[in-house]
């Protein structure tokens, strides 16, 4: 039992350690991010900056590429082409920095039974399928990240508001104020959030020191991960990496607001869905049949 | 004798501003077929072929001189017996497969790399088929992720 006067001592020393420590304020009693003045924003990226290099012995940058005006990303998977040969998971991996020794991967691709698909019913669903050669006959492959729903059911349950939707319409999480609570992977109807049980190792050589804050930047143990539609890539007009490694070409990204875009088109001609719409989460992740297979 | 092994680049449509590469097709490495061909009599005969052989036709019921034209061996001959240069093949293509044609061009069918708001860089029919076996082979899948209980670290 703790007697008050234990409790009070242990504080003060608590308090004195903080103190001594060369700790900076945002490092301690952080602001959110996005509340920091610019400079002050520059000066924590640089420090982060630092602290990466020290650790992984390259240059980083670490950016907070700001969200575009006039766009919303959107994303088309053709469902008809998939060939669940998950080439896109480890092009993600690769490219968002996720823990190799305890793997994080973002991607799921579900392999369901032909005739046993339903948009809200994953019962049948196999993910840890393992077969010599795919495509496999009597097979469809789903892949599966993070919706970025236009209603997200994860940003309403965070205790911290740590996690929000962007005006691009990506949902991002602030790193540095999740405190690993879990509760938007509880939420997430799609399992399309990770945690970090320990802290994530990255071999020196396969780490991608173009990162972005709210994305791809090494994280912590004890923090939650997600699809940021590569926001690091996507902010500055490319392609996601999981679009670019499709061998198949199934993956099609863009702006929804653009008559003009990929995406815009699959959503004009064809005949799409959404995983889940009864639960009016409105994802902007479109699934397709451009063709029979 | 086998002329010089020769990749050619060409450049292909559609040559708009927002193309990154110019794209390409990788010819024959016998091109140009005419080196060798000039002075051939043409056999309109489906047979099997003693040089070539290495090409495997797996193109439904395809024969060589129902693409490759005989009169011009350095072009491509359409259904209705024009020519189109090598570097126009999508036309080609087309002929046959219009509703992918139609979906190439728009970037539904077939991958594009590069910006999504700029250059792009295009990928057109024979960088991902080939034209004699133009199905995809199965591919091996990446490994699955690791079930839940074995990334338990037992120390």
């Amino acid at each position: 039992m703790l007697t008050r006067r234990e409790l009070l001592k242990n504080s003060v020393t608590l308090l004195g350690s903080l103190s001594l420590g060369a700790c900076l304020k945002q490092d301690i009693f952080k602001e959110k991010f996005r509340e920091l003045s610019e400079e002050e924003k520059r000066r924590f990226l640089k420090r982060l900056e630092e602290r990466y290099e020290k650790r992984y012995g390259i240059k980083f940058s670490v950016r907070d590429t700001p969200p575009q005006k006039g766009v919303v990303f959107g994303y088309a998977l053709d469902l008809s082409r998939c060939i669940g040969c998950r080439r896109c998971v480890y092009a993600c991996v690769m490219e968002n920095n996720q823990s190799r020794d305890i793997p994080i991967q973002w991607i799921r691709v579900l392999r369901i039974k032909k005739g046993h698909f339903a948009p809200s019913d994953f019962e049948s669903a196999e993910h840890y399928y393992n077969p010599e050669k795919v495509p496999e006959d009597g097979y469809i492959y789903i892949p599966v990240q993070c919706q970025q729903c236009e209603n997200p059911p994860c940003v309403k349950v965070c205790p911290t508001k740590a996690t929000w939707k962007e005006p691009d319409g990506i949902v991002v999480i602030d790193y540095e104020w999740c405190i690993g609570c879990r509760c938007c992977m509880a939420a997430c109807p799609y399992w399309a959030r990770r945690f970090n049980w320990k802290e994530p190792y990255i071999p020196e050589k396969e780490i991608n020191p173009d990162t972005h804050y709210y994305g791809n930047r090494p994280r912590m143990r004890g923090v939650v991960e997600k699809c940021t539609f590569c926001i690091q890539r996507t902010r500055n007009g490319r392609y996601p990496a999981c679009v670019e490694a499709c061998p198949v070409g199934a993956r099609k990204f863009g702006n929804l607001l653009d008559p003009e875009s990929e995406v815009r088109y699959i959503l004009d001609n064809f005949s799409i869905f959404r995983l889940k719409a009864e639960l009016n989460t409105e994802p902007k992740f479109f699934y397709f049949f451009s063709l029979g297979r | 004798m086998i002329p010089v092994v020769l990749y050619i680049l060409i450049s292909v449509i559609p040559a708009s501003s927002d193309t990154l590469n110019p794209p390409r097709v990788l010819s024959s490495s016998f091109y140009p077929c005419s080196d060798c061909h000039q002075g051939l009599k043409t056999n309109l005969q489906v047979r099997k072929l003693s040089f070539h052989d290495d090409i495997l036709i797996e193109h439904d019921k395809l024969w060589c001189l129902d693409c490759h034209s005989p009169s011009d061996r350095n072009r491509l001959r359409l259904p209705m017996g024009r020519t189109v240069a090598f570097e126009n093949l999508p036309r080609l293509c087309a002929t046959c497969h219009g509703h992918i044609y139609i979906q190439w061009s728009k970037g539904i069918h077939g991958k594009r790399t590069g910006y999504w708001n700029g250059k792009k860089n295009y990928f057109i029919c024979t960088e991902c088929h080939n034209p004699h076996s133009p199905s995809f082979r199965p591919l091996r899948p990446e490994p699955p992720p690791l079930r839940p209980e074995r990334t338990i670290r037992r120390d």
